[in-house]
């Protein structure tokens, strides 16, 4: 599917999303309470078939944090980006590591590293901070570690 | 005693009465680096693996939110020290597409060349440690005969032999050495004379074999599911190779096959690596001798900004699909960037194929998957 | 013409007419057991650096070349540096039986030395039941193992003895069988008569493909008895680190490096008695000129020379082959050698009674 055709489709099923299609791919912007049920769609619909979750990661814009997921279909071959923002104070939204199983891991490493709380993760752990690590996370942009950060 | 099938159903199983509990790692001879899974054991069946990262962090994502877009790349080698020159190549085509500079065609010829030059280096010395692992030691000697070749090419031209540093943004640092042609040359006759020892003291070993077929299964949806990339989804016969279907440099202008093999299982992901190597000396054979006159790096200002917005770049290193998303707010430093790195997803992996399978298993499993730690770590 | 055996004859004689029959006796036993033991010295030092040397070979580097000529010296450093290291023992272990476990490999080993024919009436001790005496000892072996992976306190040595033991204890019946084929065919169990009979032949050649199959099932067994890789699962140590000696460490590990490097040694020597003829010459039929030439090789130099024909071949296993599944080992065994062994032995007992051999 086109760009194009991805926009009409996405209006579709979620109207509620902004779509912003300025970079390579389009960007989809949703509400984290809309999220699980996007994503679901997103994966069974036979047309759009976005089977392959190949980035999830975190922003964090000072306001607020901004959860971005790159989609792709390894049988369509296109790609979307879904982003969604959070409260910064109390970032929470659903997991979807149930639809795409490697977001187990990669939403590991976002807890650990943004503090973002994914509702009904199965093993919401730390992954590669150490036990018992307490504090602020380390990707934060008002994160200071005086020991081994060096200001450049 | 349990039956495969319960252990490979349940998702969260706990340790109970009877079971053993082993550290492998952080140092321990088959996780070549700091990698600590934590294995459930049923005598030598697997229950449950469980990784615990971060031995090696440090924060590459960070360090770089604070470093120029010329400086950052020089980082990025440090991540997949296998393939230094693949990532440096992602994030000097993410500063590129920021930049919308051309490159000029003898630099993307000498990116290509060098791509596939430390791909086979990668793959042999995979090659040779899973063979290791795998209780086989000389397939080790015999693959760094011919990846000490390649490591001396790079040294000519690069200066470095593990961490080159070369891709820069707008072509590469500096042209390459005059002898480079001809010892590339030499390195393709040595390979092609000494390519069937490999198959011959390792591929058909009857042993081998056994210890590879059917193990670690890994089906097509789950490769996908999980987030595979590289060989290890091309061994369960997914297309997903970023050089084919998001080509990049003059990856469309080649003549060479992807991969795919339909196994599934660690001899399926074997083969792989094996005839991608044929297919990168396939590639360097295409353009060895047709590297462009002209000059090896595009005209760019010497404090690079680029634009306020989001780029990402995918390209495939010897490990599977790096993808760079760099988030700029206009200034000389990213804002927020993210490598999506290969081993990282494929590691996730591990757990649902070893379970059910024994401990030697692991072991040929951890080596199919090529992990390199400070790639899952960065 | 030179031989082991007229220094044996000529000391032996010397003392009789010194000393009175006992003393005579406890000196001579005195003699055999500094003689065992430098040999063991020796042989671990030759063992390890030929072990070095061929790997290096077939690993396409040079190996050790820094100490001594060519590097022969390494070992004997080794050794050096094992003796002065401290030898640790964890907090958690069972203390007495951790110390007891590299002693017992190692005496095991040196037992095993005695009923072996190193030249022409060069033989510590021919007993009867030489053979028997031989796999009953060696199998005393996994003792040593259970007891150092059992007392380390630790799960990968335990793992490894348990691995260890499940081993031994299944191939000792492979290479007991083959060992029996030879026997059936001799009608004897001591190794002197075994060499006798093999005067006109070796077992090799004139026990036809019984003795062959045997052959072969035997070197796969002993390989496997002596954990030696393809076998080499109690060590493993991309698995388990380093299997049952993982706590091991100065000279408690150099025992067990030693016992096994011994264990080769005899399990090849055995090899080497039964199937290609001991310390006897190579002869072919009736050409006279040829056999006389053999004939003045000595015994001892035949005897060595397969043997550590034998090593090589063990090594050269271990060098190119990958390691097998705790579950493959084990059907191997029990699905396969096992099986046919047994075939093998009723194959060759029929040739006995038959009279089929050469």
């Amino acid at each position: 599917m086109t760009k194009e055709e991805l926009k009409i489709k996405i209006a579709e099923l979620l109207p509620a999303a902004t779509l912003d299609e300025t970079g390579e791919w389009l960007n989809v912007s949703v509400d984290p309470n809309d999220w699980l049920l996007l994503a679901q769609q997103l994966r069974t619909d036979p047309t759009l078939f976005f089977d392959y979750l190949f980035c999830l990661t975190c922003i964090d814009w000072k306001t607020h944090l901004t959860m971005v997921y790159h989609l792709s279909s390894t049988k369509h071959r296109h790609n979307i980006v879904i982003k969604s923002k959070l409260d910064r104070n109390k970032p929470e939204i659903e997991t979807v590591s149930a639809i795409w199983r490697t977001a187990g891991f990669h939403e590991r490493e976002v807890y650990e590293m943004f503090g973002v709380n994914f509702l009904n993760h199965p093993d919401l752990r730390l992954l590669i901070l150490p036990d018992g690590w307490e504090g602020k996370n380390p990707l934060r942009k008002d994160f200071e570690d005086t020991v081994n950060m060096i200001k450049l | 005693m349990y039956r495969q099938t319960d252990i490979i159903s349940d998702a969260q199983v706990s340790p109970q009465e009877g079971d053993l509990v082993i550290n492998v790692g952080p140092q321990h001879p088959a996780t070549h680096g700091v990698l600590h899974l934590v294995i459930t054991l049923n005598g030598e069946t697997i229950k449950k693996v469980e990784p615990h990262l971060g031995y090696i962090h440090r924060s590459i994502e960070k360090m770089c939110e604070s470093l120029t877009y010329r400086q950052f790349i020089y980082v990025t080698s440090r991540m997949d020290y296998l393939s230094a020159h693949i990532n440096n190549h992602a994030c000097a085509l993410c500063v590129e597409k920021g930049l919308q500079v051309e490159i000029p065609a003898r630099a993307q010829v000498i990116r290509v060349l060098m791509d596939e030059l430390t791909r086979i280096a990668s793959h042999e010395l995979w090659w040779g440690a899973m063979a290791m692992d795998l209780g086989a030691f000389t397939p080790f000697f015999h693959a760094f005969r011919e990846r000490e070749t390649i490591n001396d090419i790079m040294e000519e031209t690069c200066g470095a032999r593990l961490t080159m540093n070369y891709m820069v943004p707008g072509g590469v640092m500096q042209d390459v050495h005059p002898n480079f042609q001809r010892r590339v040359k030499e390195f393709i006759q040595l390979y092609k004379r000494k390519i069937h020892e490999y198959d011959e003291l390792v591929t058909g070993n009857i042993i081998f074999q056994n210890r590879m077929k059917g193990v670690g299964y890994l089906s097509p949806e789950d490769a996908v599911a999980y987030g595979c990339s590289g060989p290890v989804t091309r061994g369960s016969g997914v297309s997903s190779d970023i050089r084919k279907i998001y080509p990049y440099e003059i990856y469309d202008k080649l003549n060479f096959d992807e991969v795919l093999e339909s196994g599934g299982d660690s001899f399926a992901r074997y083969m792989i690596r094996i005839r991608e190597m044929h297919e990168s000396i396939k590639i360097i054979e295409q353009l060895i001798d047709n590297i462009p006159e002209g000059d090896f790096q595009a005209k760019t200002k010497a404090v690079l900004k680029l634009p306020k917005g989001e780029f990402y770049t995918r390209v495939e290193t010897a490990r599977g699909e790096l993808g760079v998303y760099i988030v700029s707010e206009g200034g000389t430093t990213p804002y927020r960037i993210k490598f999506r790195s290969p081993g990282f997803s494929n590691l996730s992996v591990l757990d649902h194929i070893a379970r059910g399978s024994k401990i030697g298993d692991l072991v040929a499993m951890m080596g199919t998957l090529d992990l390199v730690i400070p790639d899952i770590d960065r | 013409m030179w031989s082991f055996s007229h220094i044996a004859d000529f000391i032996h004689e010397w003392l009789s007419s010194t000393f009175n029959p006992t003393w005579t006796l406890i000196i001579e036993m005195v003699i055999a057991g500094v003689c065992v033991i430098g040999l063991f010295a020796a042989l671990g030092l030759v063992l390890v650096i030929m072990e070095r040397k061929v790997s290096a070979w077939i690993q396409i580097r040079l190996g050790p070349n820094r100490v001594g000529p060519k590097g022969m010296l390494q070992s004997l450093a080794d050794t050096l540096k094992l003796l002065v290291k401290e030898g640790m023992t964890p907090s958690g272990a069972d203390k007495f039986l951790f110390n007891l476990a590299p002693f017992i490999a190692m005496i095991v080993a040196m037992l095993l030395f005695a009923p072996i024919a190193f030249a022409k009436d060069f033989q510590l001790w021919d007993l009867n039941i030489g053979v028997l005496y031989v796999s009953a000892v060696s199998s005393i072996m996994v003792i040593s193992i259970l007891m150092a992976g059992w007392s380390s306190n630790n799960k990968y040595s335990l793992m490894g003895a348990m691995r260890s033991g499940a081993q031994i204890v299944s191939y000792e019946l492979s290479a007991g069988l083959s060992i029996l084929a030879v026997v059936v065919l001799t009608g004897s169990l001591s190794i002197s008569d075994i060499v006798m009979s093999q005067a006109d032949g070796w077992w090799i050649f004139k026990g036809h493909i019984p003795v062959i199959i045997a052959f072969i099932i035997f070197l796969i067994a002993v390989t496997a008895e002596t954990n030696r890789a393809p076998f080499d699962l109690a060590e493993a140590e991309s698995e388990l680190t380093a299997g049952f000696h993982t706590e091991y460490s100065g000279m408690k590990f150099a025992l067990f490096f030693l016992a096994e490097y011994m264990n080769v040694f005899i399990v090849c020597a055995i090899g080497a008695t039964l199937f290609l003829g001991g310390w006897m010459p190579f002869h072919i039929g009736n050409w006279e000129g040829f056999n006389h030439v053999m004939d003045w090789i000595p015994s001892s130099v035949w005897f060595f020379g397969k043997t550590f024909f034998l090593i090589f071949v063990i090594m050269w296993f271990r060098w190119t082959f990958p390691r097998l599944r705790i579950d493959q080992l084990l059907n191997l065994e029990w699905k396969y050698l096992l099986p046919i062994s047994m075939f093998n032995i009723l194959l060759a007992t029929l040739m006995a009674i038959m009279g089929w051999h050469f």
